[in-house]
């Protein structure tokens, strides 16, 4: 084995693995990013059902209902023009009211926002970065996304 | 040709720190938000104002290029904004004006003697609708309309004096003069 | 009084940083014994004052000394005193300052421990610490001092968030920082290889125990915070690729790859300007983490309280460290052309997929943390990249490693037999069969992928144990005879062995993370829940008082077949200062899986939404991480690392030095 043709196998195959990884990216960056609609974006753009997508807006006020499970929450989300029905299980943040604004994570169902993920606005100091997301992982929402 | 391909990892470097320098751009807001109200009629609107006050409606705005800016006594970040506010409702050639979103009266009459009165008038948005067709986020922001009744900025949270001196007096200067 | 004699030894440890990253250089360049060893004293005193710096910080939190901005806004006089003290390093300056002062510990370690480094080196690798720590020294001093005063003083701070009051937490960054900053001394180890235009196997012996010391703290750091999260935030996820947690596993995959190919250069003399590229990559990545988290590019909270300046700052530290490292790498590395030649397959050929699918999986992470940044940048839509885009990408470039991973260690060096390695592999791969046809039989084909990957994990973990029982010949010679080749195999060889293993076991935990089950539901008191065979009795929930909250605490029955197994507590705090409320969930884990309940939202009679979960083996994935870091250091703890001096003059040095 000469020195040429080890070269020759290193970057044939540092070529290919290459190769497959931007096909595997730009396969994922295809289905899998997860883009910020407003509800009037919903409205105007015809977003197709079961992409993930994040909705943000504000909680209109008297729209939180919850089910009759004592678990699902009803509510919507308006951006002033318009509104988006969302449906979500689970727990939300403690920040969570009426008029506030959130983003919530999932996917449309006929019309319907079924919500993956909630987060609320939070209002905080600056702190380390370790801790920050931390932060936002509970729930308290801060990040580089469209904040309230 | 080898050493090109050693000069590769420097030059993608170069690539990512210009970039993170385009982002570090203070005027970049990451909290920017596609706001869908831009450019478009503002919606109608007509509040009652505190005893004794006039209240605030679209029609009493036609014609002029105004500042309409939500608060309430209940946040803090208004507060801090509040001298700015003052400023700005000194300076004749700006026509400001509140609307203050879900607030008490009392509270928001209480809030205005404490640190003072900067608008022409006052619309109490008790109920919030009227934040919520401006597609109003959280208190403060700030909105410039036009002669035409459109909305041509929208600032989200308390305005600084950097925000006044580049952005706001500008545009307004601009609105005005057309 | 004491506040300012902190931040006055602060501004001596930066001038005796300065000091420190010019003599020693000039010493080097000149060969001057004197000048050289200006560097250790340097990197010591520095060490002493940055120390002194962090214990009066610490002293001012534990005093609740309110007239210092710093402890106002992360104190309060009712916290206790364990969260006082680790509330320094909860906010921006008091971490950078732990950065700092892990920073010179290092450079303290390297001038008292190196005394087999050619002290032309050891000067070289001082002064380039020397120049990290000037850098960052000034970016405290200028734009994060943590001794700033406050007058009047208030009478009592702001407290810290109560997320952040947590034992897990607390821990968690300083692990975190020994491993960035612990890549630091590879960093200067590499760049003052370029200055000498010499790396040999000798180099490789030097910096890897450094590179194992920063990569067990990372892998123990990362692991702490991905555990913090699963158990308190309620909804049992322990990772979520969001752009923090990336900043640092980014090092981590690239540190994983420095490990493996500087055994290449120390036993081959190959891959020498790889190994470099990676040790300058891995630091690199820690400072972009930094930067990425600290400038408010990526994490801003509020436009106005972030400081653009520091963004600024830290991005020309950036383009100073890894723009001049790169450059001179450009420059210097060409002539370093490698020395053993081998064929592709070979011990050194499954290093290099190691390496090379290491990077790409992240250069995948890295493209999916910025992508977002960079479309926010050029006014783009706004997009966030999560899990689905990390599972696609990252995922497939992992399982190549595993499979890997098994066979690796049983080729030779130069030129390896696959089909021999494989055959030696025989009883990992019918472990694999087993557990895989096993799986499918009591699972059915739905969780198809999440079986799949308990046989990867089977594959990795029986494969280590093969090469194990392939080096002590067990079952081919006598049991006695194997048992001393067990004895004396080096430690190095069995921390390899146990981190593989821990590799498996991490693999295991995260495959399992399919079969969980899931129940969310509101109950009143003497109603229960049923998830996984188990009956959870809620009988209600009562207020207990706390030292800085008070707690909803609920009490559980865990019922299996009739008998109570276990009372839970889950609680929700509420925390009056800061007007917060956070969970604590209850688990009961035996190590096999874990059950979780959380307590959520109570209504008005009496009842409360509970989340309950069944995790099977999610304790392996964190279980997995301590034997990686375990496995590391015992590595690190092999005799062989401390007889570099006699080594480097057997082993003939691709650029012979004059004078050597």
């Amino acid at each position: 084995m000469t020195r040429k043709r080890k070269r020759l196998y290193i970057v044939l195959g540092g070529l290919a693995l290459l190769g497959v990884a931007t096909a595997l990216v730009l396969s994922a960056f295809q289905d899998n990013l997860v883009f910020f609609y407003s509800p009037s974006d919903i409205t105007a753009k015809n977003v197709p059902d079961g992409r993930s997508i994040r909705v943000g807006g504000l909680v209109e006020k008297n729209s939180v209902k919850r089910e009759s499970d004592g678990v699902t929450l009803d509510f919507r989300i308006s951006d002033g023009s318009q509104t988006v029905p969302v449906s979500y299980r689970g727990d939300v943040p403690d920040l969570f009211r009426e008029g506030q604004g959130v983003v919530a994570e999932g996917k449309l169902n006929k019309g319907t926002f079924i919500a993956s993920t909630v987060l609320a606005k939070h209002d905080e100091n600056y702190m380390p970065p370790e801790v920050v997301d931390a932060l936002k992982r509970s729930g308290h929402w801060q990040e580089t996304g469209p904040k309230p | 040709m080898r050493r090109l391909l050693y000069l590769l990892p420097v030059a993608l470097f170069v690539a990512v720190a210009v970039y993170f320098l385009l982002a570090l751009d203070p005027n970049r807001d990451p909290s920017r938000l596609p706001s869908a109200m831009i450019d478009k009629p503002t919606p109608v609107f007509a509040l009652d104002g505190l005893a004794g006050g006039k209240g605030l409606s679209l029609d009493a705005l036609k014609g002029q290029v105004v500042l309409v800016n939500f608060f309430a006594s209940w946040c803090e970040p208004c507060r801090d904004e509040h001298a700015i506010l003052m400023k700005l409702g000194k300076d004749s050639s700006v026509q400001l004006y509140g609307i203050a979103y879900k607030d008490k009266p009392e509270d928001t009459q209480r809030f205005l003697q404490q640190l003072g009165d900067p608008f022409r008038a006052i619309g109490l948005d008790q109920t919030g609708r009227t934040a919520i067709d401006f597609g109003v986020y959280g208190v403060p922001e700030t909105y410039v309309i036009d002669k035409q009744g459109r909305i041509r900025l929208r600032h989200v949270g308390p305005l600084t004096e950097a925000d006044v001196a580049k952005e706001l007096m500008p545009l307004l200067k601009s609105l005005q003069n057309s | 009084m004491i506040v300012e004699l902190g931040h006055f030894a602060l501004i001596l440890a930066a001038c005796l940083a300065l000091l420190q990253s010019i003599v020693p250089l000039y010493g080097a360049s000149k060969n001057h014994a004197g000048l050289m060893a200006v560097g250790q004293s340097a990197a010591v005193a520095q060490f002493v004052l940055i120390a002194l710096a962090f214990a009066v910080l610490v002293n001012a939190y534990v005093t609740s000394d309110f007239s210092v901005v710093n402890v106002v806004e992360n104190n309060h006089s009712a916290k206790p005193m364990l969260y006082k003290i680790t509330g320094v390093w909860s906010n921006h300056e008091g971490s950078m300052l732990l950065w700092v002062l892990i920073l010179s510990l290092f450079g303290a370690a390297v001038a008292l421990a190196g005394d087999n480094l050619p002290p032309g080196l050891r000067a070289r690798v001082l002064a380039i610490q020397g120049m990290i720590g000037v850098g960052f020294l000034t970016f405290i001093l200028f734009t994060s001092n943590p001794f700033l005063r406050v007058s009047p003083a208030p009478l009592d701070g702001q407290g810290m968030n109560p997320v952040l009051q947590d034992p897990g937490l607390a821990f968690h960054p300083p692990f975190l920082y020994l491993g960035y900053v612990g890549f630091s001394v590879t960093f200067s180890f590499a760049v003052a290889a370029l200055i000498e235009g010499r790396v040999d196997a000798a180099w490789a012996r030097w910096v890897r125990p450094w590179a194992l010391a920063a990569w067990c703290a990372l892998t123990i750091g990362i692991a702490m915070g991905s555990w913090w999260a699963y158990y308190t935030l309620g909804w049992g996820g322990w990772w979520f690729w969001d752009p923090v947690e990336n900043a640092s596993f980014m090092p981590w995959l690239v540190g994983t790859a420095l490990l493996h190919s500087a055994i290449v250069v120390e036993k081959r003399d190959a891959l020498k300007s790889w190994t470099i590229l990676l040790a300058i990559i891995t630091f690199s990545l820690s400072l972009v983490g930094t930067f990425l988290v600290r400038s408010g590019v990526l994490t801003s909270v509020h436009a106005f309280a972030v400081d653009p300046a520091r963004g600024a700052f830290i991005l020309v530290l950036l383009v100073l460290a890894i723009g001049g490292s790169l450059t001179l790498y450009a420059v210097r590395a060409p002539s370093m052309a490698g020395g053993g030649i081998f064929a592709p397959i070979s011990r050194e050929g499954a290093l290099v997929l190691n390496n090379v699918l290491l990077t790409t999986a992240a250069a995948t992470v890295f493209l999916g943390t910025l992508y977002p940044l960079f479309l926010d940048v050029v006014n783009g839509p706004k997009v966030s990249v999560g899990f689905p885009f990390f599972n696609r990408t990252f995922v497939p470039l992992m399982i190549p490693v595993a499979l890997a991973v098994a066979a690796g260690p049983l080729l030779a060096w130069k030129r390896g037999d696959l089909r021999a390695a494989l055959q030696r592999l025989w009883f990992a791969f019918f472990a694999t069969l087993a557990v895989v046809l096993i799986g499918l039989y009591l699972a059915g084909f739905k969780p198809v992928l999440a079986i799949l990957g308990l046989g990867l994990a089977t594959w990795v973990g029986f494969g280590s144990l093969c090469e194990w029982a392939e080096r002590v010949k067990l079952f081919r010679i006598p049991f006695g005879e194997s048992w001393r080749r067990a004895i004396h195999l080096p430690r190095a060889s069995y921390g390899m062995t146990i981190a593989h293993i821990g590799f498996a076991v991490s693999i295991a935990g995260i495959a399992a993370s399919a079969f969980e089950t899931e129940r969310i539901e509101l109950v009143h008191p003497g109603e229960t829940l049923q998830v996984a065979g188990f009956n959870l009795l809620f009988k209600g929930t009562e207020k207990v008082p706390g030292p800085n909250y008070i707690a909803d605490r609920a009490t559980i029955e865990v019922r299996q077949n009739g008998a109570t197994i276990a009372v839970l507590h889950p609680e929700r705090r509420f925390f009056t200062l800061q007007q917060m409320t956070t969970g604590v969930t209850a688990i009961r884990s035996n190590f096999m899986a874990d059950l979780y309940v959380a307590l959520g939202d109570p209504d008005d009679k009496g009842g409360a939404t509970l989340r309950a979960y069944w995790k099977p083996l999610v304790p392996w994935i964190w279980i997995g991480a301590v034997f990686m870091a375990l496995g590391g250091l015992l590595s690190l703890s092999d005799r062989r690392w401390r007889v570099g001096v006699a080594a480097r003059r057997r082993v003939p040095a691709a650029h012979p030095a004059p004078g050597e």
